[in-house]
């Protein structure tokens, strides 16, 4: 192949003819003889990894091995050992980390899926301390206006609010994403970190109303979401009792119930109520048997067994699950 | 329907990105099933098979040489390594003797001489290339390949990557989380240097990754501080009508989540004895009514009785044997049935994730690589041995889909490396 390489910039002055650069001997990789998933790297590559081999060796602060790190990532974002050595000289150097934080977002355009960036960004902003955080959450809220369950920009929007604070839209944020596409579990997970965590709303115990009112009318929207109503069974973490207890939860599964339509979840959730204690009525079991659309077999009395039952017929990916499900039934008094 | 209808007409004016997403990924994987449905049972039998050779010819090739594209996984190597030669292992094939020496050799240059692994010669070390540095050498078994493996200087290297709230950094000023924990733990155990100081604090730390979560607490010994029906509830919901994994709630199917989720289940039904008594404690504790407390059986009343008097007494008496935790964990007895479809997981990996030009990859349209072929085929066997009541017992013919000679050698799915290889290392380090 030769003088095809990709991506090669023709303006660029190879290392060994920049002068600035005579006085360094550059330092070949140490693959040995018969290395295994060698790399067909191109001539500018190899070159830049030989001369930052040098630098890196020599432990060499300067601002040439800065901007020798800079070219080294724009080849390989990912080389943790060029990201690391970066942050050293930019310490010894001090350099403007205000600069430092649009090369990251640079390069981040190309690579957002990467965690060196991310964790890089995270330690140029923990540098610039409170004055980032208007930055990080604007940087982190435009990644999400793309792809707005991009795991690392959630995880980096989510330190920015533990570390530097800026909580007051957050909620705010979550409904409009939530209203945007309501199976965004991400916003439903970032909705459950806000209404723990955020000190201007006071902790799950003060939220739990208004978040199942909130909740409820999401799962009436849109009762095959499986995110609303995982999220409704969180607000009640470590509280089993009011979960069992409290009316809105078991009604909402009997209002989907009695729609025969998309009601997976709302039987699955009944189910875990039982589980937890709850005592159905006659018109759960009325609704229940609704759905029973077979005739063979005997009728259980035990609602329980029946819900499993059916759930083995209606979720057959989960036949094996609803199974033993019902083999771990409660003991029924 | 129980499950996701299709959208009324006003839905169907405004889908969500999320459901809009979902059903592309549904037509295409339905239009492979309903394909595969409308052929004869020879045809079909030709669709669902491994495709050995082409996979073989695949992996091989990468291990020989791979184009400049792959410079932006230069700090990969060992990853690129262990996804090639487990596969071809789980693919019940051999390495030759000159490739073998060969990635021994190219290892021991990616060894740091202060201990662990980097992504490549001359790179820093990092716990996640010593992790794919360390199974690849498993995998390749033989004295050689496991005498290479400098354990003192690696436990050395692990010490300083111990963070004080008790999570580990990934490298020298990286970053900590799950992965680093579980990536490090793990190493540690099949070594044999998992010691209380690696140990401590570990569980506290804990976060989002479940597989590596998971593990990483099971070889702690601590897995029953995770709420575990809970967790194998959405474990088991990540299973959907294209019949693979999906990593996330309302996230698209990908081949890899067939290991990541498919073992986080594999791994919690191992559990069942923890799971039963977590289950019985949580009916306890929200039963309003004496009477049926009282009719509680005495199974049910001496379980909760026991688990309430194992958690008080956990910190005192109890400490882990956990230096035979990885060796206890695949000769314990465990369910019969596999609470996952299995069925349904091999079809989406036989029949939606294999290139037919070899390679594995994440859902039709996409590109093969080497991480999904690992990924994909390590899920395959963990499905193909989900039934077998010992570790590595032949499963019947009719528990492997599609011919038999689709079977893949059984793994460790703590470690995923093949069992044979994890027994023999075992055995190496034992007495060291």
């Amino acid at each position: 192949m030769a003088g095809i390489i990709e991506d090669e910039n023709d303006d660029r002055v190879p290392i060994s003819l920049r002068p600035e650069w005579s006085d360094v001997t550059p330092i070949p990789q140490d693959d040995g003889p018969n290395p295994v998933v060698p790399i067909n790297y191109s001539e500018e590559f190899s070159e830049v990894m030989d001369y930052f081999r040098a630098v890196y060796f020599a432990n060499e602060h300067s601002s040439r091995a800065l901007s020798l790190t800079a070219e080294a990532i724009g080849l390989n974002a990912g080389n943790y050992t060029v990201w690391h050595f970066r942050r050293l000289l930019l310490e010894s150097l001090k350099v403007d980390l205000h600069v430092e934080r649009e090369f990251v977002g640079k390069v981040a355009s190309g690579n957002s899926k990467n965690y060196q960036i991310w964790h890089h960004r995270r330690w140029v902003a923990e540098k610039l301390g409170l004055e980032a955080r208007n930055s990080e959450l604007e940087f982190t809220k435009e990644i999400l206006s793309i792809d707005a369950k991009h795991y690392h920009a959630w995880s980096h929007r989510q330190w920015v609010l533990q570390t530097l604070g800026g909580w007051e839209d957050e909620l705010n944020y979550c409904n409009e994403l939530l209203a945007e596409d309501m199976f965004n579990n991400s916003a439903w997970n970032q909705r459950y970190f806000v209404i723990t965590r955020s000190p201007f709303l006071g902790g799950l115990k003060a939220m739990r109303d208004s978040e199942v009112l909130y909740t409820v009318e999401a799962i009436i929207s849109y009762p095959e979401n499986e995110s609303s109503w995982r999220y409704l069974r969180g607000l009640f973490k470590d509280e089993s009792a009011l979960y069992v207890n409290d009316t809105r939860v078991s009604s909402v599964c009997l209002k989907i119930l009695k729609t025969k339509s998309n009601y997976l979840f709302a039987l699955s959730t009944l189910l875990d109520l039982i589980c937890l204690g709850y005592h159905p009525n006659e018109d759960f079991k009325d609704a229940v048997e609704a759905l029973r659309t077979w005739d063979f077999g005997e009728q259980d009395s035990d609602i329980a067994r029946t819900i499993c039952s059916i759930l083995e017929k209606v979720d057959p990916i989960r036949v094996n699950y609803w199974i033993w499900r019902k083999s771990r039934l409660p003991q029924v008094a | 329907m129980a499950t996701s209808s299709p959208p009324t007409e006003a839905e169907a004016l405004s889908p969500t990105v999320s459901q809009r997403d979902q059903w592309i990924v549904e037509s295409h994987v339905f239009q492979i099933y309903q394909l595969f449905a409308s052929i004869p049972p020879n045809a079909q039998s030709l669709m669902l098979e491994v495709q050995r050779d082409k996979h073989i010819e695949y992996l091989t090739k990468g291990l020989h040489h791979l184009s400049s594209t792959f410079s932006v996984l230069d700090s990969n190597r060992p990853w690129l390594c262990y996804w090639i030669i487990h596969s071809i292992a789980l693919l019940g094939e051999f390495i030759d003797d000159e490739i073998e020496d060969n990635t021994v050799d190219f290892l021991n240059r990616c060894q740091d001489p202060n201990g662990g692994y980097a992504g490549g010669p001359g790179q820093m070390p990092h716990l996640a290339t010593t992790y794919a540095a360390v199974n690849t050498l498993i995998t390749l078994g033989g004295d050689k390949a496991l005498a290479s493996i400098n354990r003192d200087k690696l436990y050395g290297f692990m010490r300083r990557m111990k963070q004080p709230n008790g999570g580990f950094s990934m490298h020298d000023g990286g970053e900590i989380d799950a992965r680093a924990c579980y990536t490090a733990i793990s190493v540690a155990s099949v070594l044999n240097i998992l010691d209380e100081e690696l140990i401590k604090n570990v569980g506290d730390f804990i976060l989002r990754y479940t597989f590596c979560g998971l593990a990483a607490m099971i070889l702690i010994g601590e897995a029953n501080r995770l709420d575990l029906p809970r967790l194998l509830d959405w474990a088991v919901f990540r299973q959907g009508k294209e019949c693979g994994f999906q990593g996330r709630t309302n996230k698209l199917v990908d081949g890899c989540y067939s290991f990541w989720q498919g073992g986080a289940v594999a791994l919690l039904q191992r559990l069942h004895s923890i799971i039963d008594e977590q289950m019985a404690e949580a009916s306890q504790f929200s039963t309003i009514s004496d009477v049926h407390e009282e009719n509680e059986s005495l199974a049910g009343t001496s379980s909760h009785a026991t688990c309430r008097i194992k958690h008080e007494g956990m910190n005192e008496s109890h400490s882990p044997d956990f230096k035979n935790i990885g060796y206890n964990f695949i000769n314990e007895w465990r369910a019969s049935e596999p609470l996952f479809h299995s069925m349904a997981l091999q079809q989406y990996i036989l029949l939606c994730a294999q290139d037919q030009d070899g390679g594995l990859r994440d859902k039709p349209g996409k590109r093969r690589d080497h991480y999904h072929s690992c990924y994909c085929l390590s899920g395959l066997s963990l499905c193909q041995y989900s039934w077998s009541k010992r570790p590595d017992s032949p499963p019947l013919p009719k528990v492997v889909m599609g011919p038999y000679s689709n079977l893949l050698e059984p793994i460790h799915p703590l470690f995923n490396v093949v069992l044979e290889q994890y027994r023999e290392a075992r055995e190496f380090f034992a007495g060291l």
